[in-house]
């Protein structure tokens, strides 16, 4: 069927008067596998009756199968080619543009991995043990993060994960900076919010390498801002998410008081609604970190330092005891961010605790 | 009462709820009832056609079944809710028109509401919740505290400053709301059921607060109540609301003593009306002949207070005394008569100004 003299969809374009339009019926550029795979094929015998075997291998009118009746036609790699030049084009103008927005993202995390590698080991484990405690006031949390630190300490594997909690910690603080701000707008606007949620799914559904195809093409490999990118990215929905929904399911009651009693809208927000909505952009927070550890173990492809590298040189060089190490390390560290930041979330749900009557 | 300023009026208010309520007032302008509106258009008729005159110092309650559109209408009168059509006139000025800069003026100081599920703030302490509206306006704490310690002890709540509203229970968060009104200080006070989580010992108590500081501070006082009693006794002017319209609305005595609905009879069948109808309501202004008196009563005493003076004796009459001039006879046959709740039309010697409407509600 696919001989090279005669394509399935040729009637079309004779059909539609298009043949002028196509040219020459002539293959141009390099050929596809799939015409490599027919040229070896023997020709087809001439059929009398009804044609079963045409029908069973009946292409799909296809970009590479119109190509072949219509040179015209681009074939699919032409589209994909198409796309990266098209990417390629406006590479340069979005990096005017980008390059300068998100230079203090690489500066903040090279000065926050820079502080975390040169702080002494025991004047960094108390500033952490001390933050520790004034999220959660609990001893026993302050022993588990000691304990903890105290085991990758031990192992040497402490300078990785001081690198990897620190991208955490700026890219986490980042998503919270902008994330509670876009969810206050969408808790305000039906509309905005509308627009914002198939982004948010997007961001969320998109397979994470994904992201990091087109921040490769956009920014050299070197810089820190590539893998901060990719980490925002993915890690801010949940504190937008929840920011909304938080506001959006303050009492109704509630907010008529405070507008019955003459509130400002900014009285209202400041007074009534973000401390009402705590309890869930907490929530927020909480899952916006847990995929920020989720996310810097993939960035290390990029370059992120931290345990993801040695997570990287485990299935590299098929180092098994270097990969589990370095996983049983991710793992802690999973449990103590998630634990810090729950106990803190229980201390603003008790703070706030909403009574229904 | 007496001829005060209208504080606030509504007029020709309606309210619809639903996707297109422009449309589906013309319906309820052309007399579609609310269960014909919900089959129909899938709307709901929330207020239709209201026009209440509310004067300045007095008490207006109104009142109707669950549903009938009591709290959407308070909500109108400082616009939480927008009207479909209508106007609201506060001191006579259309609040419809005004803008968010003036309507957020006149929320803070010349409104204060009690909510029905109290809306006190979960997370600031009864006291931060109490100077709420004084607050808002720019006060510091240091210049409410001492009117908001002084409310809170009022109902009743002295030294819970500190706690939380949810470690109240809910008859001292209403208080906590009460207080909430109370320290706001603004002339215009909106009352959601504002009584109802009360026990019956501390609602009367609330109730004779209420009528104290209105012989003091003279408010304009809108208060919902579903309580007959309770209506009675606090309403100078009594609304009654039944599916989103007024059925019936007057002085209170009068609406017990004419009701023009079978609705409003049925609501008013179980009162002791011994004790809520007073002397005036029933007393006989000019008689034919005047009577040989037993004595003398005040004009606003209760039928109850007479009947127990009398002994029981239905033969005996009374001057009616109002200070020192006497304003009618009272005759104990037509008290009698009174007591008895009827929608038929009563024989007494008191003069029939219109006969009984037929058991007909308002445009059914
Ligand atoms: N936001 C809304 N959307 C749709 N319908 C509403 C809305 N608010 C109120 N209603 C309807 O309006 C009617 C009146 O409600 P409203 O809350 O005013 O009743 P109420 O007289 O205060 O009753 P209750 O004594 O139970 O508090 C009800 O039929 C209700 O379903
Ligand atoms: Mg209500």
């Amino acid at each position: 069927m696919q001989g090279a003299t005669v394509a399935t969809y040729d009637f079309i374009f004779n059909g539609l008067g298009l043949r002028e339009w196509c040219g020459e019926s002539v293959r141009s550029g390099p050929m596809t596998m799939a015409d490599l795979l027919a040229r070896g094929a023997a020709p087809a015998e001439p059929q009398t009756g009804f044609d079963w075997g045409a029908l069973w291998s009946l292409p799909f009118p296809s970009l590479d199968e119109l190509h072949k009746a219509c040179a015209e036609i681009p074939r699919s790699r032409d589209l994909t080619r198409s796309l990266e030049a098209g990417f390629l084009n406006v590479r340069e103008s979005l990096r005017f543009v980008l390059d300068p927005m998100t230079q203090p993202l690489s500066w903040a995390l090279e000065n926050a991995l820079h502080v975390a590698v040169n702080t002494p080991w025991w004047l960094m484990l108390m500033a952490l043990l001390v933050v520790v405690w004034l999220a959660g006031r609990s001893a026993a949390l302050v022993g588990l993060v000691a304990a903890v630190m105290g085991f990758l300490l031990f192992v040497d594997h402490y300078v990785f994960a001081m690198q990897t909690l620190s991208i955490i910690f700026v890219c986490a603080f980042l998503c919270v900076v902008m994330g509670v701000p876009v969810g206050i707008a969408m808790s305000r606007s039906n509309r905005f919010q509308r627009l914002m949620i198939p982004v948010l799914d997007m961001l969320q559904t998109l397979p994470t390498f994904v992201y990091l195809i087109p921040l490769i093409f956009l920014f050299s490999v070197t810089e820190p801002k590539l893998y901060g990118i990719a980490i925002i990215l993915y890690a801010i929905v949940p504190v937008i998410r929840l920011t909304d929904l938080g506001i959006r399911l303050v009492d109704k009651e509630v907010i008529e008081a405070a507008e019955a009693f003459g509130m400002t809208r900014h009285q209202k927000l400041i007074r009534v609604q973000i401390p009402l909505a705590l309890p869930n952009i907490m929530a927020g927070v909480n899952q916006t970190i847990m995929m920020s550890l989720a996310m810097v173990v993939i960035a290390s492809l990029v370059s992120a330092p931290g345990l993801g590298v040695l997570v990287l040189r485990g299935i590299r060089n098929l180092e098994l005891g270097v990969g589990l190490m370095a996983g049983l390390g991710i793992v802690l560290l999973a449990v103590i961010l998630d634990r810090v930041t729950k106990a803190a979330l229980a201390r603003v749900n008790a703070a706030a605790s909403v009574a229904r009557h | 009462m007496m001829d005060r300023q209208v504080s606030i009026a509504i007029r020709h208010l309606y309210k619809i709820f639903g996707a297109n309520p422009v449309r589906a007032l013309e319906h309820v302008r052309a007399g579609t009832g609310k269960d014909a509106l919900m089959a129909q258009h899938r709307h709901v008729l929330g207020l239709r056609d209201i026009n209440i005159d509310m004067r300045a110092g007095d008490i207006t309650v109104v009142m109707g079944l669950s549903g009938s559109g009591k709290s959407t209408l308070i909500r109108h009168v400082n616009r939480l809710i927008e009207p479909t059509a209508g106007e609201i006139l506060v001191n006579g000025e259309n609040i419809l028109e005004f803008g968010e800069t003036r309507l957020r003026e006149l929320r803070r100081k010349q409104m204060s509401m009690v909510f029905q599920h109290f809306a006190l703030l979960p997370h600031r302490t009864v006291l931060d919740n109490i100077g709420l509206a004084r607050s808002v306006r720019g006060e510091r704490r240091a210049d409410f505290e001492r009117d908001a310690l002084h409310w809170l002890a009022r109902v009743g709540l002295g030294g819970q400053e500190g706690q939380y509203p949810h470690q109240l229970s809910g008859g001292m968060q209403q208080r906590v709301g009460i207080a909430r009104a109370l320290t706001s200080n603004a002339p215009i006070m909106l009352m959601d059921e504002a009584f109802s989580a009360l026990d019956p010992l501390i609602r009367t108590d609330m109730q004779d607060l209420l009528l104290e500081l209105q012989t003091e501070l003279q408010k304009t006082i809108i208060f919902i109540s579903h309580d007959l009693d309770e209506a009675l006794k606090l309403a100078d002017h009594l609304v009654i609301l039944k599916d989103g319209s007024v059925v019936q609305q007057g002085e209170p005595q009068e609406i017990l003593l004419k009701p023009n609905d079978p609705y409003i009879v049925d609501f008013i069948s179980d009162i002791n009306r011994a004790r809520v109808l007073r002397v005036r309501s029933v007393m006989d202004r000019a008689p034919e002949t005047i009577p040989q008196v037993a004595g003398t009563v005040d004009v606003d005493a209760t039928l109850e207070s007479v009947i127990a003076l009398s002994g029981g004796d239905t033969a005996l009459s009374y001057a009616v005394r109002n200070r020192d001039t006497t304003v009618g006879y009272l005759n104990m046959q037509s008290l009698v008569r009174a007591l008895v709740p009827t929608q038929a039309p009563r024989h007494g010697n008191r003069k029939q100004e219109k006969a009984q409407p037929a058991a007909s509600g308002p445009a059914a």
